[in-house]
């Protein structure tokens, strides 16, 4: 077998593994699945009014928080999946598949793949929810292909920062030093009002959060009228290069501990 | 073992009786101390509602200028929030408690004692409320320093202590229930995604009337949520409303006597498997 396809059939096999356990056991999948549709419901049905403010500008309140939802939902797919990684170096299956395969990257793209489909199914679900309850898009296609585009760099590093935080910490226990930092940028972004509504703080925080020129990028493509598409696109695979480096090493750490 | 009445002779049944607050006293202790000596059980119910109040205090300023909001200042108007996110984390500490203790198998030897189930209910409340006071300190302590004057002033104030621990023991006693009923954290812990969700579909980030969704506004009037936390708000930004608290209070006695009933039969039902 030419190591080429010895990797690719390593990182098949993780990816069958994670998404058959997915649909045997519901509950992994669950909250996945839920977390996005119930933040949709709650913010675009319980803030709804906000989206009358003066000096709000977006063309409608539904879209606006779609696309936090779907940027969420791919930041959170990808930690999901470290979830996974935490709980098979917990039950030492990790470290068998590590003496298994020669190639061990390969596992860890074997979980950055699941986490890619599970991710899309879980936007195919609340796109079309959001359009079953009224969501406008004013974008075209080639917009809409941009937006997921953003959301799959964004799922990518996600998952790269928990895959190297779990392949250091090799135990789920550790799961909330995945959430807790991704909950942060992502909450201190414009989540309910454009950046032009903040005051305090907050206002501060976002004007340097990387997650706000995504998230601001992601809604222009929503409203097809795309605004700083460079510096979005650019911020996301810089974290994302920058994340290959800190799950290489992390990776190098787990093989190093054996 | 649930009943000893029916066991002890009546001359033992009366010191039995007598011995309630003696087994309450011990396992409330036991439940305190056991609370106190885990910081990781404290700090998330009180870090994460300060933080989540900070983002939406500046996150959601603008809505003030919402034609019809009640509020001058956003911070005044979701300061009723944590008091009722923190509450939930006691259904996860109060159910996860009890599942632990059945799993090290604490329930099993306890059973084998003539303690009450009573005794042992409130018991296990007692490190919740611990949490509970410890929260209602620390969200008042951070609403105030933010700036917030409670309308209703110093006897409000501790109104709303009360109300706060009130929710608290009510959101305790569903923990319990799941706890004592599956025997399970993982399933106490599936709980909290669930409460979190009845939590967001209320009246906490906009006033019921304010709410432009037709189907949000009608979830948000069915939630008895709503009513916990706009007995809360009312103290803090109204003043004194006498329908707001006898609506928060009587939701939280009613979730407090449908969960303990529900912890009381699945008490009597773990005592029989075991």
């Amino acid at each position: 077998m030419k190591p080429r396809s010895r990797y690719l059939a390593v990182a098949r096999t993780v990816v069958w593994r994670n998404l058959h356990s997915a649909v045997r056991q519901p509950a992994l999948i669950l909250p996945a699945l839920a977390f996005p549709l119930f933040f949709y419901m709650a913010f675009a049905g319980g803030l709804s009014a906000v989206g009358d403010l003066p000096g709000f500008g977006y063309y409608d309140y539904n879209a606006f928080q779609f696309v936090f939802v779907l940027l969420q939902s791919a930041a959170f797919g990808g930690v999901f999946i470290g979830f996974s990684i935490g709980a098979d170096f917990d039950s030492g299956f990790t470290r068998r598949l590590f003496l298994a395969a020669r190639a061990r990257s390969a596992v860890i793209t074997g979980f950055g793949v699941a986490a890619v489909i599970r991710a899309a199914g879980v936007w195919a679900m609340v796109f079309v929810i959001a359009l079953a309850t009224g969501m406008e898009v004013g974008g075209n296609g080639i917009d809409l292909a941009g937006l997921v585009g953003l959301a799959l760099i964004v799922n990518v590093a996600a998952f790269l920062f928990a895959a190297g935080l779990m392949t250091r910490l090799r135990t789920l226990q550790a799961a909330p030093a995945m959430q807790l930092p991704l909950f942060f940028i992502l909450m201190t972004s414009p989540v309910y009002v454009p950046r032009d509504l903040l005051q305090g703080w907050i206002e501060t925080v976002a004007e340097f959060n990387p997650m706000t020129a995504i998230i601001e990028a992601g809604r222009s493509l929503m409203a097809g009228d795309p605004f700083h598409l460079l510096l979005a696109f650019a911020l996301a695979s810089g974290l994302a290069a920058a994340l290959v480096v800190f799950a290489r090493t992390g990776l190098r750490r787990a093989e190093a501990a054996g | 073992m649930s009943t000893p009445a029916r066991l002890f002779p009546r001359r033992r049944m009366s010191s039995a009786t007598a011995a309630l607050p003696t087994q309450v006293r011990f396992l409330a202790w036991r439940s305190l101390l056991r609370t106190a000596r885990q910081p990781i059980i404290i700090v998330p119910p009180l870090v994460f509602p300060l933080f989540l109040l900070a983002i939406n205090a500046s996150g959601l300023d603008a809505a003030t200028a919402i034609p019809g909001f009640p509020a001058e200042s956003y911070v005044a108007f979701a300061l009723a929030f944590p008091f009722v996110q923190g509450s939930i984390f006691a259904t996860n500490t109060a159910g996860t408690n009890v599942a632990e203790d059945i799993g090290t198998g604490f329930f099993n030897r306890l059973s084998l004692t003539p303690m009450e189930g009573p005794s042992l209910l409130v018991g296990q409340l007692s490190g919740v409320l611990l949490i509970g006071t410890v929260q209602a300190i620390a969200f008042l302590a951070a609403g105030l320093a933010a700036g917030v004057e409670i309308q209703s002033g110093i006897a409000g104030a501790l109104v709303l202590f009360v109300l706060s621990l009130a929710i608290c023991a009510a959101f305790g006693t569903i923990g319990l229930f799941v706890g004592l009923r599956t025997g399970s954290g993982e399933a106490v812990q599936g709980l909290f995604p669930l409460m979190f969700i009845v939590l967001f579909l209320s009246s906490a980030a906009l006033p019921r009337d304010l709410i432009a969704q037709d189907w949000f506004q009608t979830v948000a009037t069915i939630n008895p949520v709503s009513y916990l936390i706009e007995g809360l708000r009312s103290l803090i930004i109204t003043g004194w409303d006498g329908e707001a608290l006898a609506l928060g209070f009587g939701v939280a006695i009613a979730i407090f006597a449908v969960g303990l009933a529900g912890s009381t039969l699945a008490l009597r039902e773990r005592l029989v498997r075991t």
